[in-house]
C-alpha cells in the first residue's frame, strides 16, 4: 500500500462520484418520462383529443431540456474509465468493454436517431411513424441503461470470466454467464423501475402543483392519472426486484450487507432495524461500544430478507474481519495472507517466463490459480481498511427503502383521489406530491450510495481494490478537473432548473380551452 | 460463422469496424464545423435561428458516434483505451469538456430565463466546433506520428510526457507537432466545407445559401494546404512497423506509403475518397445552381472514404496504430492491444446490427430532411431550438 499515491486515488474517486451523481440526477427522470410520454403520445394518437397532444409536448419539452444534460454528463462518464481508471480499463476491458460498446450500437444510436423525429415530428413525419418513434426512444433509453448497468454488475459480482496471468487481465469466456447474471437482471430492474416511480413522482407532483394554484385542473388531472398508474406498477415492481436485490448481496457482497443494517456481530434469527441512529462504532479495544444510539427492530425479518429463512445466520463485520468457524467464514486476515501469495506467484510466474524457466512457471501458476480468488485483499495488509463507511452506507439504505414506501403510498393515495373523490381540495396530497419530487432525487442518490459507497475499497469485487485501477496521473491534475467538472455541473444544473420551472410557470399559466 | 475465423483476422475486422467508426466520426463533425460558421452565415436572429436548427437536428448523431467510437475503441482494443486516455489526459479532458458545453446548448439557447444568455451559448457552440475538431485531428495525428509512453510487463501504461498530451500539439521543437497539428487543421476547416454543404442541402433561405457558397471555397483553399502537408509529411516520413511473428517493432522507412501500394484495394479507396471530396466542392463551388444540393453526398462519402483509409494504414499491414516514441517496443498493435479471442467473437455478432443501425438512420434522416427549413417554419415549430 505504501507505493500508492492515496491523494490521487481519493480525488479520483471524489471525481467519478461527483459525475456520476450529478449524470444520476438526469438519466431517472429520463428512463421514465420517456416511456410516460410515448403512453400520452399513444392515446393522442388513439383518441385524436387535442389536449393530449398538448399535454404529450409540455412533458416532452420537460423530457428535452433534462435530456441534453445527460447526454453531457455520460460522455465524461464513459470516458473517464479511461482517464482516470486506465489501469482497471486494461484489468477489466475485456469484459466491461463489450458491454460498452453494445450499448453505443444497439442503443445509443437507437436513441438519439429517432430523439430528433420525436422532436421535430410533428407535421413532418406521419402520426404513426412519430409514435413509433416515440416508442424506440424509450426502448433505446432503456437499452442503454441495461448495457451500462450490467457492466456494474459484473463488477458487484464478477462472473463468467476468467484470468489470463500472460495479459495480466480478466478475460471473458460466457457472454452468457455475464448479461444474464442475477446481479446483472436484479440491477437492471430495480434500477429501471426506480428510475419510473421518480419520474412518476415527477409528473405527479408538478401536476400536482397546477393543481394547487388551480390552473390547468383537466390538462394536471390527466397527467397525474398517467403518471401515478405508471408509478403504481413501478412501484410495485421496484419493491419486489429490491427484496431479490438484497439476496444478492448478501450471498456475493456479505460486508456490505452488514454495512447496510450496520451489523457488526452476526446473529442467527437477526432483527431488521427499522429505524435506528448509529453512533460509534465498536472496536477490538473496546467491544462493548453500543452501536446504536437508538433502534427499532423487526425480530427475524433481516434473516428472512437475507437467505428467506428467519433462523439464517446473518455474519456481522467482526465475523467477516475475523472469520467465524462455526459458520464456515473464512477471515479477512486469511483472505490477506491468500491475496498476496497470489500476487508474489504471479510476479515469479511472469520472471520464471522471461527467464524460459517451464517448470517454475507452471508451478507459480498452480499456486496463482489455487488464490487468485483473493487476488485483491493481497494489496492490504490491515482488514480494517476492508470495511466500507458503515454509518454512511447504513443511513443511505435507510433512506431509500423508506421513502421508497413513502412513494408507494403517495401513488396509492393520488389513484384514489382521483377516482374516488376531489382530488383538487385534497390540498394535503397535492402539497405531499409536491414536496415529495426533491425526495425522490434524494431516494436516487442514496440508492446509489449504497450499491457504490458500500462495496468500498473494490472496483471488482475481492479481485481489484480502488488502489490498484488508478490511472498513473499526478494528482494536481485530478483535482484540477475535478474543480472544473464541480463547477461546469454546478452551473449546467442550475440553468437546467431555472429553464424548467420556468417552462412548468409559463405552460400553466396558459388558458384552458 | 465467427467462430472459425483466426484471431488475427478478428482483430483486424475490429479495426476495420473502428475505422468505419472513426470515418463516419470525422464526417459527422460537420455539425462542429457548423458551429463556428453561425455568426459568418447568420446575420440577423432568425437565419441564425434556422442554422442552429438545422445544426440541432444532427448533433446528438455526431455525439453518439463518438461515444460509441470511444466504447468500440474501449471493447476491442482495451490496451489503447487505457494508455492513451490515461496518458494523454489532458487532450482528452479538454475535448470532453469542449462536448460538455455543446449538447445543453442547442437545448438552452432559445429558453427563457436559461441562466447564462443565448450569447454565451453561442459561444460555446463556437469552442466546441473549433477544440472538438482541431484536437481529435491532432490526436489521431498521433496514430502516425507517435507519443510517450512505456508499458511494463504486467500491460500497465506510464505516460513520460509531464504535459499529459498538450505535447501532442505544443511541442513545437518536434516535427510531429506539426503534422498532428496539420490533421487537427485539415479537419477543421474541412468540417467548415462540409456544413456549408450540409446547409446548401437542408436550408432554404437564399441569403445564408449565397454566403454558404463562399464559404465552401474560402475554407476548401486552406483544408486542401493542411491536408496536403498532412498527407505529404506521413508518406515521407519513417513509420512503425512490427515483425508479426515476433512483435518487434522498427522504424521502415515510407512505410505508410508502401502500406498504400502494398493493400492496393486500400489505396484504391484512399484516391477515390480524395477525388470525391474535390468533386464535391468543385460541385458546390462552380455548379452551385445545378447540383449543390448534393454536394454533401459526395464529399461526405469522399470524406468517409479517405479517413477509413487513413486509417486503415496506420493499424494493417504489421503497422502499430498507437506507436511510442519514447520505447519502440511499448508501441500498440491491433495483435498486442486487442481484447480475447472470445470477446472479440462474441462482439463480431453484435456489429453484424450496424449495417441495420446505418438503415435506420438513413431513413430517419431521409424522412426529417424531405423537406427543406424555411424561416416560416421556424415560427411555427414549438420545438425549434
Amino acid at each position: 500500500m505504501e507505493n500508492f499515491d492515496l491523494a490521487l486515488v481519493d480525488w479520483s474517486r471524489a471525481q467519478f462520484a461527483l459525475t456520476a451523481m450529478y449524470h444520476w440526477i438526469f438519466v431517472p427522470l429520463t428512463l421514465g418520462t420517456s416511456f410516460i410520454i410515448a403512453i400520452m403520445m399513444s392515446i393522442y394518437v388513439k383518441t385524436g383529443e387535442e389536449i393530449w397532444k398538448r399535454i404529450t409536448k409540455f412533458w416532452l419539452t420537460l423530457f428535452g431540456i433534462n435530456f441534453a444534460i445527460g447526454v453531457a454528463t455520460g460522455i465524461i462518464l464513459e470516458f473517464q474509465f479511461g482517464t482516470n481508471w486506465s489501469n482497471y480499463s486494461w484489468f477489466v476491458g475485456d469484459i466491461f468493454g463489450a458491454p460498452l460498446a453494445i450499448e453505443g450500437i444497439l442503443a445509443f444510436f437507437l436513441e438519439s436517431t429517432f430523439i430528433a423525429i420525436l422532436f421535430f415530428g410533428w407535421g413532418r413525419v406521419s402520426k404513426k411513424f412519430h409514435l413509433v418513434s416515440a416508442w424506440l426512444v424509450a426502448i433505446g433509453s432503456n437499452l442503454s441503461a441495461l448495457w451500462i448497468l450490467v457492466a456494474n454488475a459484473w463488477m458487484q459480482a464478477p462472473v463468467g470470466m476468467t484470468f489470463n496471468p500472460d495479459t495480466a487481465r480478466n478475460e471473458m469466456v460466457n457472454f452468457w454467464d455475464i448479461i444474464l447474471s442475477p446481479t446483472a437482471v436484479n440491477k437492471f430492474l430495480h434500477t429501471i423501475t426506480s428510475a419510473y416511480v421518480l419520474s412518476a413522482i415527477f409528473v405527479v407532483g408538478v401536476s400536482a402543483w397546477f393543481l394547487l394554484k388551480n390552473r390547468r385542473v383537466i390538462f394536471a388531472k390527466k397527467s397525474m392519472l398517467v403518471g401515478a398508474t405508471f408509478g403504481l406498477l413501478g412501484a410495485l415492481f421496484m419493491l419486489m426486484t429490491g427484496d431479490e436485490s438484497a439476496r444478492q448481496v448478501f450471498k456475493d457482497q456479505p460486508m456490505k450487507f452488514a454495512s447496510m443494517e450496520g451489523l457488526y456481530d452476526g446473529e442467527a434469527n437477526a432483527p431488521l432495524v427499522v429505524i435506528g441512529f448509529m453512533q460509534k462504532a465498536p472496536t477490538k479495544a473496546n467491544p462493548k461500544m453500543v452501536d446504536f444510539a437508538f433502534k427499532i427492530e423487526v425480530p427475524n425479518l433481516l434473516s428472512y430478507m437475507a437467505a428467506l429463512n428467519p433462523n439464517a445466520f446473518v455474519p456481522g463485520i467482526n465475523d467477516l474481519v475475523n472469520g467465524n468457524e462455526e459458520h464456515g467464514i473464512v477471515s479477512y486476515y486469511e483472505k490477506i495472507k491468500q491475496g498476496k501469495i497470489a500476487i508474489t506467484a504471479l510476479r515469479s510466474y511472469k520472471d520464471a517466463k522471461k527467464l524460459g524457466n517451464e517448470a517454475v512457471a507452471a508451478a507459480e501458476l498452480v499456486k496463482f490459480r489455487d488464490n487468485y480468488k483473493y487476488f485483491g485483499f493481497g494489496y492490504y495488509n490491515d482488514p480494517h481498511n476492508l470495511i466500507p463507511n458503515v454509518p454512511l452506507v447504513f443511513y443511505a439504505f435507510h433512506t431509500m427503502v423508506g421513502l421508497g414506501m413513502l412513494f408507494l403510498l403517495i401513488f396509492i393515495l393520488v389513484l384514489f383521489y382521483l377516482f374516488k373523490k376531489n382530488i383538487v381540495k385534497a390540498r394535503w396530497l397535492n402539497y405531499i406530491a409536491l414536496w415529495a419530487i426533491p425526495l425522490a432525487y434524494i431516494a436516487q442518490q442514496a440508492g446509489w450510495m449504497v450499491a457504490e459507497f458500500g462495496r468500498q475499497p473494490w472496483v471488482v469485487q475481492d479481485l481489484m481494490t480502488t488502489l490498484s485501477a488508478v490511472s498513473n496521473i499526478n494528482h494536481q491534475s485530478v483535482i484540477t478537473t475535478f474543480v472544473i467538472f464541480a463547477i461546469t455541473f454546478t452551473l449546467l444544473l442550475i440553468a437546467e432548473i431555472k429553464i424548467m420551472l420556468t417552462q412548468i410557470v409559463t405552460e400553466s399559466k396558459i388558458k384552458e380551452d | 460463422m465467427f467462430e472459425n475465423l483466426t484471431y488475427l483476422t478478428l482483430q483486424q475486422y475490429w479495426w476495420v469496424i473502428i475505422a468505419v467508426l472513426g470515418a463516419i466520426l470525422v464526417f459527422m463533425l460537420f455539425v462542429q464545423g457548423g458551429q463556428t460558421l453561425i455568426y459568418t452565415l447568420g446575420k440577423t436572429e432568425l437565419q441564425r435561428k434556422i442554422i442552429i436548427n438545422a445544426l440541432g437536428r444532427k448533433w446528438d448523431l455526431t455525439f453518439t458516434t463518438l461515444v460509441t467510437f470511444g466504447g468500440a475503441a474501449f471493447a476491442s482494443f482495451p490496451l489503447f483505451y487505457a494508455t492513451s486516455f490515461g496518458g494523454a489526459y489532458w487532450v482528452w479532458m479538454i475535448i470532453l469538456f469542449a462536448f460538455i458545453f455543446q449538447a445543453v446548448s442547442y437545448e438552452y439557447r432559445t429558453k427563457p430565463n436559461n441562466f447564462f444568455g443565448s450569447k454565451t451559448y453561442e459561444i460555446f457552440l463556437y469552442i466546441n466546433g473549433l477544440i472538438g475538431t482541431v484536437l481529435i485531428g491532432t490526436a489521431v495525428g498521433s496514430f502516425f506520428t507517435g507519443s510517450e509512453f512505456y508499458i511494463n510487463d504486467f500491460n500497465s501504461s506510464f505516460w513520460e510526457s509531464p504535459y499529459r498530451g498538450l505535447e501532442l500539439a505544443f511541442n513545437f521543437a518536434r516535427f510531429g507537432t506539426y503534422i498532428n497539428l496539420s490533421l487537427g487543421f485539415a479537419i477543421f476547416f474541412l468540417s467548415r466545407v462540409l456544413a456549408s454543404m450540409y446547409f446548401m442541402n437542408s436550408i432554404d433561405e437564399e441569403e445564408i445559401l449565397k454566403r454558404a457558397k463562399a464559404q465552401v471555397l474560402k475554407n476548401a483553399i486552406p483544408f486542401l494546404i493542411f491536408f496536403l502537408f498532412f498527407l505529404f509529411s506521413i508518406l515521407m516520413i519513417d513509420g512503425f512497423a512490427y515483425n508479426p511473428a515476433t512483435g518487434f517493432v522498427s522504424l521502415e522507412e515510407h512505410k505508410y506509403l508502401h502500406n498504400l501500394i502494398e493493400m492496393p484495394i486500400v489505396g484504391i479507396v484512399f484516391v477515390l475518397g480524395v477525388i470525391m471530396v474535390l468533386m464535391g466542392i468543385v460541385r458546390g463551388y462552380f455548379f452551385y445552381e445545378k447540383c449543390a444540393s448534393k454536394a454533401i453526398w459526395i464529399s461526405g462519402l469522399g470524406t468517409i472514404l479517405t479517413v477509413f483509409a487513413l486509417l486503415l494504414i496506420s493499424g494493417l499491414n504489421n503497422t502499430c496504430f498507437y506507436p511510442s516514441i519514447y520505447d519502440l517496443q511499448s508501441s500498440l498493435t491491433i495483435q498486442n492491444s486487442s481484447s480475447s479471442e472470445y470477446t472479440l467473437t462474441a462482439m463480431s455478432y453484435v456489429s453484424l446490427i450496424i449495417p441495420f443501425v446505418i438503415a435506420y438512420i438513413w431513413y430517419a434522416w431521409k424522412s426529417l430532411n424531405n423537406k427543406k427549413i424555411t424561416a416560416q417554419e421556424m415560427e411555427d415549430d414549438t420545438h425549434a431550438y
